[in-house]
């Protein structure tokens, strides 16, 4: 009993801590529960397992375990001709990737964080997303350009940039943003497997933490379609669309309100590019009411490209209010707690923009 | 592929020629300083050089008369850099360059048709019409790069996969003078040297990246030792045997050792591009200079008839020969028409499935076509 106890209790503080500082292998809270990081972590070495094309290049990925230990164990499995330890040149080692996949392989290329793709962005778009339509369709480029992406917590401004719209705004490349583990498990396979270069834009704060995930998220050959949006929430009274992190957020909003009797349906994208409109066009036709949201930054966003599309089919009949955004605020991101807070949409603002699109506090009156 | 010119007779099978000594950096053994050629492989040669010169010249007129657009970086000059290299390659090897790339291309199995229908922007064109003269490929030939550099890394990447799957063969990365001050090259030979790729880097040193001399750009234009740990030779440019010899020792290095690097010291006849006439940072006496003594076809010429291999005569006829082929050539690319507009939004995606894409307005839409 005492033990049970026990074993409870470092669950809890397990859960609580992230399971950042473990050393063993893949934490599975088998069979029902599994952190966003070991989604990854299984999804790599099972695609690495069943396609020796598959490997695994980036800083700290070998030896160090990854510097927030998604390929954890992946180095003592498959060894140093899969999994690469690069030196600290990104633009290289992000051409290099592509020159491999150009030439047959298939690697999966790490970014520590999507800050320092910006150093490699060339080889991205220039090289990846572009050489199948260059060449007529004569070359293929089956690359993953992986990391997380976004805000951390007290990184400051240089390592929290959010890149999804940068990104998705190129054609030729696949970007995908998953949320939840089974998000994770099924994308990354999914991304590993597609021929075209795709963008995985993790995120760090949700490495450590642990969703329940079915039976059949675990089988190996389990993929979730890319371009295709998933109704977290099913609701009627507003739509709320979002991607990674911020869906969490949004399905914390709607619980609040629930308990106020105002129901939404929550919209996790899951893809970025390809964009499931059609999905939030439904959704939109039968709650009338959408609001987007995100962790980067407002202008020329991801909420930008939902609503201008919104605006342009025909849910646009069904809106009984104007689309608005919640995003990150419109500044580099601060480093003090109080200044850091106010950088990254929260809770509140969720249920502040849902009662004011839903009338439900008058326009007029300040926050 | 490319005809053979028929009617030369045969007057002697083998010669040897001695080469320019060779620059050395970080290595304990050179290339030869004699080589031999025998009598095919120098009628091959010197036709292929001068279709690539024929081809070229081709491109300037049709640039002129605005059938082609755009960018057009010329090779005239440079044949025998490609010439050379390829002649110590097999198809297996694998090559990716940057943006004077038509030589290339056609060295690497592309039919001049193809590539002048793809200057042109035709259905007939290498790319179906939609990369232009600076995105050509073929089968172990990675293009044709726009962006002055990144060719490199993607070459050391090809070069990855090459020693991933435990081949024999080499990636051949080539850049210019230019080019040789980016950093992401040296990022390149660090990752090389580090895990032995076999690469072979290529400087081709026509000295003068675009307007501005390689004196002005680099503040050491000995560029076959600025690859520091990486092993490097320096090779005339414009003596096709001498590149044949220096790459047929670099990748007999690269394949066991791991890169090198080889500056082929060249020259370009045009201008950067055609937008350039190339005389405002260089003489006009110079460029003359240069195609009256250093010309690596007319040498070339020089020395396969003083081996006996043919006469002036043959030449002439090969000459003739070229000549027809590459208008032959010319007709049937300017005979193809331009791609057909639902095209447009093909190719971007590998995809079992047609997709939608947004055209310019809200009300009309694109179609990708499933990959064939």
């Amino acid at each position: 009993m005492a033990l049970i106890k026990c074993l409870n209790a470092s669950r809890g503080v397990l859960r609580s801590v992230g399971a950042r500082y473990l050393s063993a292998t893949s934490q599975k809270h088998a069979p029902t529960e599994m952190y966003v990081r070991d989604a990854l972590n299984s999804a790599m070495d099972e695609e690495m397992n069943r396609d020796d094309t598959v490997f695994l290049m980036g800083e700290e990925v070998a030896q160090y375990d990854g510097a927030y230990k998604v390929s954890r164990g992946l180095w003592r499995k498959y060894g140093d001709q899969r999994v690469i330890d690069t030196p600290i040149t990104e633009s290289g080692f992000a051409g290099m990737a592509v020159g491999a996949a150009m030439a047959g392989l298939r690697p999966i290329c790490e970014f520590m964080t999507f800050n320092f793709s910006m150093q490699a962005i060339d080889q991205v778009i220039n090289s990846a997303a572009k050489s199948h339509y260059m060449s007529g369709g004569m070359v293929t480029v089956p690359v993953v350009f992986r990391g997380p992406n976004g805000a951390a917590a007290g990184v400051a401004a240089q390592h929290s940039q959010c890149f999804a719209a940068w990104y998705g705004h190129c054609p030729g490349l696949k970007v995908v943003s998953p949320f939840n583990s089974e998000d994770c498990r099924g994308l990354l396979k999914a991304a590993i497997r597609d021929p075209n270069p795709v963008v995985f834009l993790e995120n760090e704060l949700m490495y450590g933490t642990a969703f329940p995930v079915s039976d059949e998220a675990m089988s190996e050959d389990f993929l979730i379609e890319i371009g295709k949006a998933k109704v977290e929430r099913v609701g009627k009274h507003v739509t709320l669309v979002s991607h990674s992190r911020p869906v969490g957020q949004c399905l914390e909003a709607a619980e609040q309100l629930a308990s106020e009797g105002i129901d939404c349906e929550v919209i996790n994208l899951r893809s970025i590019r390809p964009l499931d409109i059609e999905t939030v066009q439904q959704s939109v036709m039968k709650t009338n009411h959408l609001i987007s949201v995100e962790g980067g930054w407002p202008m020329f966003g991801i909420g930008s490209e939902v609503c201008a599309q919104i605006m342009e089919g025909p849910a646009f009949d069904y809106l009984d209010a104007p689309a608005i955004r919640v995003t990150g605020a419109d500044i580099p991101m601060p480093y003090a707690q109080v200044l850091e807070d106010g950088a990254l949409p929260g809770v509140k603002d969720i249920i502040l923009s849902v009662k004011k699109t839903l009338h439900i506090q008058p326009i007029t009156e300040s926050a | 592929m490319f005809f053979q010119p028929l009617g030369i007779r045969t007057y002697s099978a083998e010669a040897t020629f001695p080469i320019k000594p060779i620059d050395t950096h970080k290595l304990e053994n050179s290339p030869a300083t004699e080589v031999q050629i025998n009598k095919d492989d120098a009628i091959s040669y010197y036709t292929k050089m001068q279709i690539i010169r024929r081809m070229e010249l081709k491109a300037d007129q049709l640039y002129k008369q605005k059938i082609i657009r755009g960018f057009c970086h010329l090779y005239d000059g440079q044949e025998a850099c490609c010439a050379g290299i390829e002649a110590s390659l097999t198809p297996k090897d694998d090559v990716i360059t940057a943006y004077r790339a038509h030589g290339w291309a056609f060295i690497r199995g592309v039919p001049v048709c193809n590539i002048l229908a793809e200057l042109f922007g035709r259905k007939l064109g290498c790319a179906k019409g939609k990369g232009g003269s600076m995105h050509m490929y073929s089968k172990n030939f990675y293009g044709g790069n726009g962006i002055v550099g990144a060719q490199v890394p993607l070459g050391a990447g090809i070069a990855f996969a090459h020693k991933y799957r435990n081949s024999d063969t080499v990636t051949v990365a080539c850049y210019g003078d230019g080019a040789a001050n980016q950093g992401q090259i040296f990022e390149s030979f660090n990752m090389s040297q580090l895990w032995k790729l076999p690469a072979i880097f290529v400087c081709e040193n026509n000295r003068y990246g675009m307007g501005t001399s390689v004196e002005r750009a680099s503040a050491s234009t000995d560029y076959f030792t600025r690859g520091d740990y990486i092993p490097g030779l320096r090779v005339d440019g414009m003596d096709v045997l001498a590149v044949r010899e220096a790459t047929r020792f670099a990748k007999e290095y690269a394949v066991k050792e791991g890169p090198i690097l080889m500056e082929l010291v060249t020259y370009r006849y045009h201008g950067h591009s055609m937008s350039d006439p190339g005389t405002s940072y260089r003489t006009r006496d110079e460029v003359k200079e240069i195609r009256k003594n250093l010309d690596p076809i007319m040498s070339f010429r020089d020395k396969i008839i003083s081996a006996g291999f043919v006469t002036k005569q043959d030449v002439a006829t090969i000459d003739a020969e070229v000549k027809q082929h590459v208008e032959n050539e010319t007709a049937k690319a300017l005979a193809s028409t331009e791609p057909d507009f639902d095209q447009i939004a093909s190719d971007i995606y590998v995809t079992d499935t047609p997709l939608s894409i947004r055209s310019c307005n809200i009300y009309n839409k694109l179609h990708h076509q499933p990959s064939v």
